[in-house]
């Protein structure tokens, strides 16, 4: 087991490295002079020599390569060319409500999903399981952001029932205390018997939870379906129902914990998934996060943000997938001995 | 007695094409998958005769007309284009990169994969390692991170989506080989002379193009909802294309004011994607020997 671990933190390290490599390949091999594009066509000699000099666009490739290394080693991804701020700084600020969105839609959609998925095999070839495995598949087959539009347009604009955008009322600015701001409102509640921070963060988190959802929520629908229809052939299912054991226990006991296997699997995949898929979800409900933030980066071509903003995101992606191998391991025995 | 010998006709084999049809032909949601399919194609090979306005003519006194008024059956969008127009044009466009993008990524994919699992070595190990590092990007990620290498259009996001789907093939096809490279045909083959091209290209390769066709299909829908996703955050196509995920962009401000702007270049993805994916489920059910009556 130890073993196994140490294998695969040993895989991260080329993992890693051949990320970092490819997100600085992607701004040195790119068209054009980057200093150029940053400040656009404005900018005059002096400013453009000035930029060259503090990303080092002066030095040989192979120079800036190695620099670039270092600083990355130690987090250093430069300033942001908009904002004049550490870009490290303000990742740190934006990842809170990125990861908080993420937890909420990760939940709702592996709880959802199994459900679905478990109905959807017990109730094999009726109305219930066509219906639910055609949304599935519609869920998967549609853009997120238009998704997120048209929830915005029923059930903020039509309805009402929900914000049609941001975290937070306005009104209720505080100073954030864990920057998770369901987590605040409830120690906000506590301490000062208000539950208005509360509610206003769930209410806000609601449509862009569902959103980002959808994909994983379908997903999981339908591996849950299939696994467990699998599982269900078996000689021990069968045994358990022959013994007389009750179909309800029978599918809950014994046979979704097996069913389940796979479906960890495809949560740890979808979870990691999520993270970048926040790029779209965050922009359209203007969630401040790290999703939304790496989109305006992009739109004003705010290259060390842009890097960073990559390399955080696809890092925290290897790292999901790593725990998940991990996790699957120690669940399931026999991918050790492979 | 002896006159009923001979007269009954053997039918003869079924190809494999023929196969595969029969079954998938029984498959009803595959097949109103490919119906979808085909609607698209057709509505994208004859937009220029099926649209009853130019896609990009602006009509600024008729802008946000709803739909089924004054002869727009899908209404106008906020500078009086026709939205039907728009969308039989954006299947044109949508139809078009998913394909380029899958052949983009088949093409390349099959190749690096047919060599490096034929030869291994080196050339594979090497491979392999740039396929794994590839994969651990989240895909949307890669895409973004090739189109800011190349520069924001729809060409580049095509070649950016094909380049992303391109290790699922590698490994897909690397795998196959591996499993058919030692079997007795190949080694047959090789003992009376055949070259190495052959034996890849010829021999190997058609055997192992069953889960490439499921891949492929269901990448086409993948490709389309991608490049909708690059358009929207304004690294694909630019204005004024009528491409659907950039008139999803466009179509933000108006989510108080004209639904139907919002709701139908949508509504063309949600479809022909959903087509694509129907499809290719399909196909996987009935290619998959594993499942095989």
């Amino acid at each position: 087991m130890v073993r196994y671990i140490l294998q695969r933190l040993l895989l991260l390290i080329p993992t890693l490295l051949g990320v970092l490599t490819i997100v600085f390949f992607m701004t040195a091999l790119s068209p054009g002079d980057p200093a150029r594009i940053m400040l656009g066509e404005r900018a005059n000699e002096q400013q453009l020599e000035q930029l060259r000099e503090e990303l080092g666009l002066n030095r040989p490739v192979g120079e800036q390569y190695l620099i670039y290394l270092e600083h990355s080693l130690r987090l250093d991804f430069g300033r942001s060319i908009k904002t004049r701020r550490p870009v490290m700084e303000e990742i740190q600020e934006l990842f809170p409500a990125t990861v908080e969105l993420a937890l909420v839609a990760m939940f709702l959609a592996t709880f959802l999903g199994i459900l679905v998925g478990v109905l959807s095999a017990v109730r094999k070839n009726t109305l219930l399981d066509y219906t639910a495995m055609v949304g599935a598949l519609a869920g998967v087959s549609m853009p997120v952001f238009w998704l997120g539009l048209v929830l915005i347009m029923i059930f903020s604009v039509g309805l009402g029932w929900f914000p049609t955008g941001g975290r937070m009322e306005v009104r209720l600015f505080f100073q954030p205390i864990t920057r998770f701001f369901i987590l605040d409102g409830i120690i906000l509640w506590f301490r000062e018997g208000n539950p208005a921070y509360l509610i206003s963060a769930a209410r806000h988190i609601v449509l862009p939870a569902i959103a980002l959802a959808t994909i994983p929520l379908a997903i999981i629908a339908r591996t849950t379906r299939s696994s467990m229809l699998e599982t269900m052939r078996q000689d021990y299912v069968k045994t358990a129902r022959a013994a007389g054991i009750p179909e309800r226990r029978v599918i809950f006991r014994y046979a979704l914990k097996n069913a389940l296997l796979p479906v960890i699997t495809v949560v740890g995949i979808q979870f990691g998934l999520l993270l970048a898929g926040a790029i779209l979800t965050e922009t359209i409900f203007a969630w401040p996060g790290i999703g939304r933030w790496i989109y305006s980066a992009i739109s004003a071509r705010d290259y060390p943000a842009i890097q960073a903003g990559v390399i955080v995101v696809s890092t925290v992606f290897v790292f999901i997938n790593m725990i998940v191998d991990i996790l699957y391991s120690v669940i399931n025995p026999k991918i050790r001995l492979q | 007695m002896s006159q009923h010998t001979g007269t009954i006709q053997e039918a003869p084999a079924p190809t494999p094409f023929q196969e595969t049809w029969s079954r998938l032909s029984r498959n009803k949601a595959a097949m109103a998958g490919l119906g979808v399919i085909l609607v698209f194609v057709l509505v994208a090979v004859f937009s220029p005769i099926l649209a009853p306005q130019d896609p990009i003519a602006q009509n600024i006194e008729m802008r946000k007309t709803p739909p089924l008024t004054d002869g727009y059956v899908l209404g106008t969008d906020e500078l009086g284009r026709d939205m039907l127009s728009r969308l039989m044009y954006g299947a044109r466009l949508s139809m078009t990169i998913g394909i380029i993008s899958v052949g983009i990524a088949a093409a390349g994919g099959v190749s690096i994969g047919v060599f490096s699992g034929y030869h291994g070595g080196w050339f594979d190990k090497i491979i392999m390692r740039i396929v794994d590092i590839m994969l651990a990007f989240p895909y949307v990620l890669l895409t973004i991170v090739i189109v800011a290498v190349l520069g924001p259009s729809l060409t580049n996001a095509m070649i950016a989506i094909g380049i992303s789907q391109m290790p699922r093939y590698v490994r897909l096809v690397r795998a196959s080989v591996l499993a058919e490279k030692e079997s007795d045909y190949i080694l047959a083959e090789r003992g009376i002379g055949t070259s190495d091209l052959e034996l890849m290209f010829g021999s190997i390769l058609p055997n192992t193009l069953a889960p490439i066709i499921v891949q492929a299909t269901l990448g086409i829908g993948e490709a389309i909802l991608e490049s909708a996703a690059l358009s929207f955050l304004g690294l694909g196509a630019q204005p004024p294309t009528p491409e659907w995920g950039l008139m999803i962009a466009s179509s933000r401000e108006f989510v108080t004011s004209a639904w139907w702007i919002v709701t139908f270049p949508g509504l063309a993805t949600l479809l022909a994607v959903l087509g694509f994916n129907l499809l290719g489920d399909g196909l996987r059910d009935v290619l998959d020997p594993r499942l095989k009556e």
